[in-house]
């Protein structure tokens, strides 16, 4: 289970995080939605310490994660990030097995391959893309193969930083269906940032809302259209007017 | 008045703050030299990217640095009758200060820029917080690999610039200024000595050094978007050229005042 008690983050005067409360129960998909810039993006690089937060707690399995063990506290974690994230100079196969041969997971370089290789099997791309680059792949494919990478070693925990940003519409749905197929094979608990609604309504078994550095509103993704919270109801039906300002 | 003041107390706060940030990135670095694991893998890489890819623009360098050195030596040892210490004013120039310098100049210009457009593009990118994310330490992953290899690779790229630099004053020297070849090799043989040699090549390492780490800094520190980027790039080229000079005085000072 993640908890996040009382989160504050500041860059300068821009109070991003302004006490965030939320619990993630293990297993669950929770799917964070809310405006661009409202500090989804800095909730999640908390928890993973590539940010560190002003206030508050982040307790994983009830301990806290500024006492875990760095090694052994990031092995449990798997990141599909936002544009993908690969690196630009290593072959696909490298990339995606790239836990499995440094650190407290390595194991022999052909073992690794192959892992690899049935990873991308999973996310439904043919073998032959292991050898090539990832400026050779299209958008979707590079976003399929992170989602490889994010999956390697098996993490307990997966984060989804804006999975669809970029795609159209099919490839989207593609990568939405592979997520939620994964996550619940699995059994892992996911954490997703995005405010594409199909994203949420495919993905979520709860959702939660970010506003003004606050969780507005949480509860499971059935509730959502009968929530009764305008904020929501403004967002999740994309009107122009409500108590969200929009700046035109 | 207190206002300019003020203006300028905040800059040099400013730049005390980033002479720290610096000092405090090269001792982690340092540090990451006795931390498991290392990388050899991107070692090697860097190894070849830094020195061995280096070579044709340094050697170029250093040729033409040579016979440029030769022509004006004679034109200036003519006035005073002293045409023949061409050969060994050669030598020690190009071993004492140009072939460091000039060397780690260029490495500056092609090594550092390429060091920081690389890592700030991997930061702007996510790639940084994805190697993190991955229980790899970026310093240990990027910074030390390039910086280790700077070090260890720029003195020999000294040393064969030196020996390219002194080979383009002879041919300079024999056929240009019609030295005896024989009579040039034996100047330049006899006039040097192990410390012009050795004194060079530790330029060389503390350049090499600074190239690394300056391409590292700016790269890990780039702002976002193309622009932070280019910034970071210029920065970094900036910041190299200008520390490799004022290293070189202070070496000089220390090695042949004291």
């Amino acid at each position: 289970m993640i908890e996040l008690r009382g989160l504050h983050k500041s860059f300068g005067q821009n109070n991003v995080l302004a006490g965030v409360d939320l619990s993630i129960e293990r297993g669950k998909s929770m799917v964070i939605i809310g405006g661009s810039g409202t500090g989804k993006s800095v909730l999640l690089k908390s928890i993973l310490g590539l940010i560190t937060p002003d206030q508050g707690q982040i307790l994983v399995d009830g301990q806290d994660v500024t006492q875990a063990d760095r090694d052994a506290f990031l092995a449990r974690f798997g990141m599909l990030f936002q544009g993908g994230a690969l690196f630009d100079s290593l072959p696909v196969w490298q990339n995606i097995a790239f836990r499995l041969m440094r650190g407290s997971l390595k194991r022999p370089k052909d073992e690794a391959r192959d892992i690899a290789i049935e990873k991308l099997r999973r996310v439904g791309l043919k073998s032959d893309v292991a050898d090539r680059f990832p400026a050779e792949l299209s958008g979707g494919m590079q976003k399929r193969v992170s989602l490889a990478r994010a999956i390697a070693a098996e993490p307990e925990i997966i984060f989804f930083d804006e999975p669809t940003t970029g795609l159209d519409p099919i490839m989207s749905g593609v990568i939405n269906d592979l997520i939620r197929e994964i996550v619940v094979d699995m059994g892992a608990t996911a954490m997703t940032i995005t405010h594409d609604m199909t994203s949420v309504r495919t993905i979520a078994d709860d959702i939660a809302m970010l506003h003004a550095g606050r969780i507005q509103w949480t509860g499971p993704v059935g509730d959502m259209d009968q929530s009764g919270d305008r904020y929501i109801d403004q967002f999740i039906n994309g009107r122009a007017e409500g108590p969200i300002e929009a700046i035109r | 008045m207190t206002g300019a003041l003020g203006a300028l107390g905040s800059a040099v706060l400013a730049m005390l703050a980033s002479i720290g940030r610096v000092v405090i990135f090269a001792a982690n670095t340092v540090k990451h030299l006795a931390l498991h694991p290392f990388y050899p893998r991107e070692f090697f890489q860097a190894l070849v990217q830094i020195g061995w890819l280096s070579l044709p623009v340094v050697g170029l360098t250093a040729f033409f640095t040579g016979g440029a050195l030769a022509l004006q030596i004679y034109a200036g040892g003519a006035r005073f009758s002293a045409e023949a210490v061409v050969p060994s004013i050669v030598a020690i120039g190009m071993v004492r200060e140009l072939g460091p310098v000039l060397g780690g100049l260029m490495v500056a210009a092609r090594v550092a820029s390429s060091i920081a457009a690389e890592i700030g593009t991997m930061k702007v990118t996510e790639q940084i917080d994805a190697l993190v994310t991955l229980s790899t330490d970026p310093m240990k992953y990027l910074t030390l690999p390039r910086v280790l290899a700077a070090t260890l690779s720029l003195p020999i790229l000294v040393a064969v610039g030196d020996a390219i630099g002194i080979f383009g004053g002879f041919l300079v020297g024999v056929n240009r200024l019609d030295f005896n070849s024989a009579a040039y090799l034996k100047n330049t043989v006899d006039f040097l000595e192990t410390a012009d040699v050795v004194s060079g090549m530790v330029k060389g390492a503390v350049f090499g050094f600074i190239v690394a780490l300056m391409g590292c800094y700016h790269g890990m520190n780039s702002g976002r978007g193309a622009q932070g980027v280019g910034r970071a790039t210029k920065s970094a080229v900036v910041a190299a050229s200008v520390l490799i000079l004022g290293a070189n005085y202070i070496l000089t000072e220390v090695f042949f005042t004291s």
